[in-house]
């Protein structure tokens, strides 16, 4: 999607030895990008936040328990869980994405919502419905684990009862390195093998609730990644805690 | 050998361990798991000798028995009225249960309420499926006229009634309005419109001020500066 341009940067930071040495931005392997997270950003919402992680923006707002209609979706046995994920019109670094759904901005919204399921306690709201809605004003890789992130403090921010939260990080391989948190960049790498991979967990618990994979890995790559998913999630996770613990040490308010 | 691992007053939020070893008791707002207790909500803890419980301090209302709430109506039936409660269940006030007048059989309804209008009702029950019956019988209860109405955060309600309602009767004495605070974060306001306005910027500044001590003491300056009088006491419902 982002073309020549790129293309032609990858092949700048190569000097024709086979292995990915240094990463574009300079990070460490197992290091993320810079993260930033603010609890209650949208007033009218029963909950909001913000999740920011290198060039990555995410805003998700949550309303409800609300009434739930077309009536037939409606479960007596206990609430339902709605996610919306939206790329902007501008979010991208290369060509304007259509706005409106599309096939994978539907996918998306429905592995937020399985990610989101084992910690939400929706048998306290039957017949109702918690919506989730997902922008993302930028974007450089890593937008559903920046949407779960941010999902994650904006259900807690409209008290919804959860079991823990929930934090996503990507991590996976570029050619011979495991990577944590790729970016655009990273993922665009063609000098050898890429390997994407989401991975969603309650840090409490270290229970794993998304775990996708696109491209090519090892076993024993793939279990390396996630030992490291594991320790970033805890990281990410207190960042989540400190966004909700700043808002309310100040009285609650939205801005 | 059991310990508290967060302070109590202290904001927590959900999957936050607070306590370790089995001598605690999860109450509102945490479970246990193996020998942790953990929060399953935001809120301030509150340890109450061996229970641990989470006070919400965000969310939208959820119904419970006894709550008075001011509620709008938004259909009428055969048997009685549906009333939205600012929750994700409505409610239904039935024909017995809301006047004390005789209404006759087939009677038009809309002479009693219509729809949009805003009612001071108190819930009698809630099943487990969350369905909600009103009742208008009791002191107090009673159709609003005029006024104006706002939303406020539900869990702000207890700060802006105050202990034995002295936050409101300020409010009253202050702006000469008639203040009427549902427990589900409705609140009915009638007053001149320069009152109404005060009072409603005063509950703006209870609900975005309500953690820092004083409060009543600021409350009351920011009434005085705002240039408004103590008038007599009212007696008036609630």
């Amino acid at each position: 999607m982002q073309g020549h341009l790129r293309r032609s940067r990858i092949a700048n930071n190569k000097v024709n030895d086979m292995s990915y040495t240094k990463r574009f931005d300079g990070r460490k392997f197992d290091e993320t990008r810079k993260m930033e997270a603010k609890a209650g950003v949208i007033s009218r919402a029963d909950g909001s936040a913000y999740f920011k992680i290198g060039d990555t923006v995410a805003y998700a707002t949550v309303y409800g328990p609300r009434d739930l209609y077309p009536r037939f979706m409606q479960n007596p046995e206990k609430g339902i869980l709605r996610v919306n994920y939206n790329m902007m019109p501008f979010s991208g670094s290369g060509e304007r994405v259509r706005p409106g759904g599309n096939r994978r901005s539907r996918e998306l919204s429905m592995v937020i919502e399985k990610a989101l399921l084992p910690v939400v306690e929706l048998e306290e709201f039957p017949n109702s419905v918690i919506d989730i809605f997902i922008d993302l004003p930028e974007t450089d890789a890593g937008t559903r684990c920046a949407g779960i992130c941010a999902a994650s403090i904006a259900l807690a921010d409209a008290g919804i009862t959860m079991k823990d939260m929930v934090a996503a990080v990507s991590v996976g391989r570029v050619d011979d390195k495991i990577v944590v948190d790729l970016n655009y960049d990273e993922e665009a790498y063609e000098d050898g093998p890429v390997a994407d991979v989401p991975v969603a967990m309650m840090p409490r618990t270290e229970q794993i609730t998304l775990l996708q994979m696109d491209g090519e890995i090892t076993k024993e790559e793939l279990m390396q990644g996630i030992q490291y998913a594991k320790k970033v999630c805890k990281d990410i996770n207190a960042v989540q805690r400190q966004a909700l613990k700043e808002k309310y040490q100040n009285g609650g308010s939205d801005e | 050998m059991s310990e508290l691992l967060v302070q109590d007053k202290t904001i927590v939020v959900p999957g936050e361990e607070l306590a370790a070893g089995i001598d605690y008791l999860p109450a509102v707002g945490t479970y246990r798991d193996k020998d942790k207790i953990i929060a399953s909500r935001l809120g301030l803890l509150a340890v109450e000798g061996r229970a641990l419980k989470v006070i919400p301090l965000t969310g939208r209302y959820m119904p419970k028995k006894g709550d008075t709430i001011i509620g709008r109506v938004i259909d009428v039936a055969f048997s009685g009225w549906r009333i939205d409660t600012n929750s994700a269940y409505p409610a239904m006030l039935s024909l017995k249960d809301a006047t004390s007048e005789y209404i006759q059989r087939g009677a038009d309804l809309t002479r009693y309420y219509d729809i949009g209008d805003y009612t001071v009702s108190i819930i009698v029950n809630v099943t487990s499926q969350k369905l909600i019956d009103v009742s208008m019988k009791g002191q107090g209860l009673r159709k609003l006229v005029g006024g104006r109405i706002i939303k406020v955060n539900p869990h702000k309600v207890p700060r802006i009634i105050g202990k034995q309602g002295s936050m409101v009767s300020m409010i009253k004495q202050y702006t000469d309005c008639r203040v009427v605070v549902g427990q589900n974060g409705v609140v009915w306001i009638q007053g001149t419109p320069e009152k109404e306005l005060l009072a409603v910027n005063t509950i703006r500044k209870i609900e975005t001020e309500s953690h820092v001590p004083g409060l009543t003491e600021r409350i009351k300056e920011y009434l005085e500066a705002s240039g408004a009088r103590p008038s007599a006491p009212q007696q008036d419902s609630q």
